[in-house]
């Protein structure tokens, strides 16, 4: 998108802490460590971490060493939200209240096969943050479909284009009328950074649903991940916002509504997209911001 | 004091009394008293803890792992398709040397679905790294809660207490339940070496290389095999702290006996019955309760069988295309016994149905009279 570097306030975070050490695996340009390296900044070091097997079960090193910097745990692939729901029980029992809980997790964790564990602990209300690292699909097996991918998008087990939607995560979450729900993008980072904090003055299960591009997965080139978060917000395929005890709905930033084209024809995954698809993605993406907008009527848009 | 309870409503009693502050737990029949025990007392204050509803048993797991790696003290309860569900963080948790303690109530796996006593659910489990012992009664499901603590504790592996589906977990018998002050001297607070400091940050669970793994694994064995030696010390001290006990093996009647019927779970007492009176008539038949069966107490057993000629094993369980699961390992822990006993396997109970004194007797007559060594095991199809 020409122009689109200048024209938003892309504010750079300050650098330190870093609890994503340098010397971590990810792909050059990856969008999920910089979320990470964004969200455990926001934490600060009185965390306790839980990773599940994906990208950031993979990148964060071969032991002895580790890039993780806070107090981490490689647990099981479908139950980040339980395990993360029984250390935040476990340090309530101890008194140890300054010590906060983040389960990271996929959207293959999330979506798919961690749906049921983390539906489990929100209708507890744990008192976990419980963070969606989204990069529309399995990226760590090498590019399958998950239910996540977003429509037509091409993926090593949809060679023809992905035939069904991006599942709503949020609405799903909504449903379970947790305290707080948010949505969140790299190229976002201080209303990200914004959102975190809030979440950790909140009890109960906060989640947030993050978009992390993946330049290898979009098949797009190293250095676009900032840019393609920002074009998927500007586009309302992403927008941000928020959702609290399941029913109040902000919207945090007024987005620019470019076509949908922007953002789609930056990737690789979608090079093959035909008019019609591409007119189809965008009356589904219309739709569901208009349904969006209903449901934070009366219009409140904070940035 | 001594009270009129079931086994489940036993079992309950030991975890209160070992003051675990973090159950996580699903109903699943014929576990669900235990919850619902648990529960009651969560609600009404008498168990100081926390009792998290999780959504599956899978969930309970891995909550009951998380809680552990913060050094809390940690127990779930579950049966049959739960543990089966389990499995993967079964492995994880033994991986993780966590003192998780878990009670399963022994029933059948499904298909087709049934809810009776069958020892096959826990036996699927052998692998994953959990100490099992097996209960004959209440009483002992109860008093093997608080040694599992004691254990897990000092060796840094997760036990699992096997219990009978409705024989043990739901038959009512008059069961001493310990005093509080007596079981605080008997367990002292968990102090985990491995758990979680932000002061001092540090991962778990990292991907290893391959030696690595071996070393773990190799570690890890080396524990589970000093669990004989533990679980009998720990079974000495409450002996003579609580005035009960019960080995990893069991011995009854085995003097000059000449045929051995080896038994695991509340089958044992229906056994004990059919030897005591056999013994009265002049036969010369014993009786071995296996209560340990991981680690295999294999010198145990090979101590207690020796001079033994032929001995009949009485599985609660099947496994298609092996055998009775019992008498494989105790084959495998015999074979180098300088007395070739016969052992003779004897599927019987399967399913949860019934084994009388009588057919005992029978088993243990018919053994006396073979000569022959078989691999085949004999299905106890009924009268």
């Amino acid at each position: 998108m020409k122009g689109i570097k200048g024209t938003l306030s892309m504010i750079a975070p300050e650098p330190e802490p870093n609890f994503l050490r340098k010397g971590h695996a990810a792909c050059p340009g990856c969008g999920l460590a910089t979320g990470m390296k964004l969200v455990f900044q926001a934490m600060g070091p009185r965390t306790i971490a839980v990773i599940v097997p994906s990208c950031e079960g993979s990148i964060g090193g071969v032991y002895p060493v580790t890039a993780y910097g806070v107090s981490t745990f490689h647990s099981a692939f479908e139950i980040a939200a339980p395990t993360a729901a029984g250390i935040a029980n476990a340090l309530k029992i101890q008194g140890k209240d300054d010590i906060q809980v983040v389960a990271f997790a996929g959207d293959g964790g999330t979506f798919d096969i961690g749906l049921q564990s983390l539906s489990g602990a929100t209708k507890n209300n744990e008192d976990i943050i419980y963070v969606c690292l989204d990069n529309e699909a399995y990226m760590n097996t090498g590019i399958q479909v998950s239910s996540a991918t977003p429509s037509f998008a091409w993926t090593g087990t949809t060679p023809s284009g992905n035939p069904r939607r991006k599942k709503n995560i949020m609405e799903i979450m909504a449903a379970h009328y947790n305290p707080y729900s948010a949505t969140a993008a790299i190229g976002f980072p201080e209303d990200l950074r914004r959102k975190i904090s809030k979440a950790k003055t909140i009890r109960g299960t906060k989640f947030i649903h993050m978009l992390v591009p993946c330049p290898t997965g979009w098949r797009t080139s190293s250095d676009l991940a900032p840019e393609l978060s920002i074009l998927a917000v500007e586009t309302n395929v992403f927008p941000l916002y928020e959702i609290e005890n399941g029913t109040k709905y902000t919207i945090n930033h007024p987005p620019r509504g470019l076509p949908v084209q922007d953002y789609l024809l930056k990737q690789g995954r979608f090079k093959h997209l035909t008019e019609e698809q591409i007119h189809q993605i965008q009356k589904e993406v219309d739709e569901e911001w208009t349904r969006l907008k209903a449901r934070a009527a009366p219009l409140a848009v904070h940035s | 004091m001594r009270d009129f309870i079931s086994g489940n409503d036993g079992v309950a009693h030991a975890v209160r009394l070992c003051r675990t502050p973090l159950i996580a737990a699903y109903p699943i029949t014929p576990q669900t008293s235990i919850y619902e025990r648990l529960s009651g007392w969560e609600a009404s204050g008498q168990l100081n803890g926390i009792m998290m509803r999780t959504e599956s048993e899978h969930s309970a797991m891995a909550s009951c792992i998380g809680a552990s790696l913060t050094g809390v003290r940690t127990f779930t309860a579950t049966s049959s398709q739960g543990l089966a569900l389990m499995h993967e963080m079964l492995h994880f948790a033994a991986g993780c040397r966590l003192p998780i303690v878990m009670a399963n109530v022994n029933r059948i796996i499904s298909a087709p679905w049934g809810f009776w006593a069958d020892h096959l659910d826990s036996l699927s489990q052998r692998d994953t790294g959990w100490v099992q012992f097996y209960c004959e009664n209440g009483q002992e499901a109860l008093d093997t809660v608080i040694q599992a603590y004691r254990i897990a504790e000092q060796v840094y592996l997760p036990v699992m207490i096997a219990l009978d589906a409705f024989f043990v977990s739901h038959f009512v018998e008059p069961l001493e339940i310990p005093e509080q002050d007596q079981v605080d001297g008997f367990l002292p607070p968990l102090n985990l070496p491995h758990k979680f400091d932000v002061d001092k940050p540090g991962f778990l669970v990292p991907v290893v290389s391959s030696e690595k793994y071996r070393e773990y694994k190799h570690l890890a064995a080396v524990g589970m095999d000093s669990v004989k030696e533990i679980a009998l010390r720990v079974d000495g001290e409450f002996r003579e702290k609580f005035g009960r006990g019960y080995g990893i093996i069991e011995p009854f009647m085995l003097d000059d006996a000449e045929v051995v019927v080896v038994t695991a779970g509340s089958m044992t007492s229906t056994a004990r019955l059919a030897i005591r009176k056999m013994r009265e008539e002049g036969k010369k038949a014993g009786l071995l309760k296996i209560r340990a069966f991981r680690p295999f107490p294999v010198e145990a057993l090979q101590q207690a069988l020796r001079g033994r000629k032929k001995i009949a094993v009485l599985d609660r369980d099947f496994s298609l295309g092996g055998g009775g699961i019992f008498c494989q390992e105790l084959r495998s822990a015999l074979v180098h016994s300088p007395d070739h006993p016969l052992v003779f396997s004897y599927i019987a109970g399967v399913g949860g149905t019934d084994v009388s004194p009588e057919t005992i007797e029978q088993i243990a007559t018919r053994a006396m009279a073979r000569s022959e060594p078989a691999d085949e095991p004999e299905w106890i199809m009924g009268e």
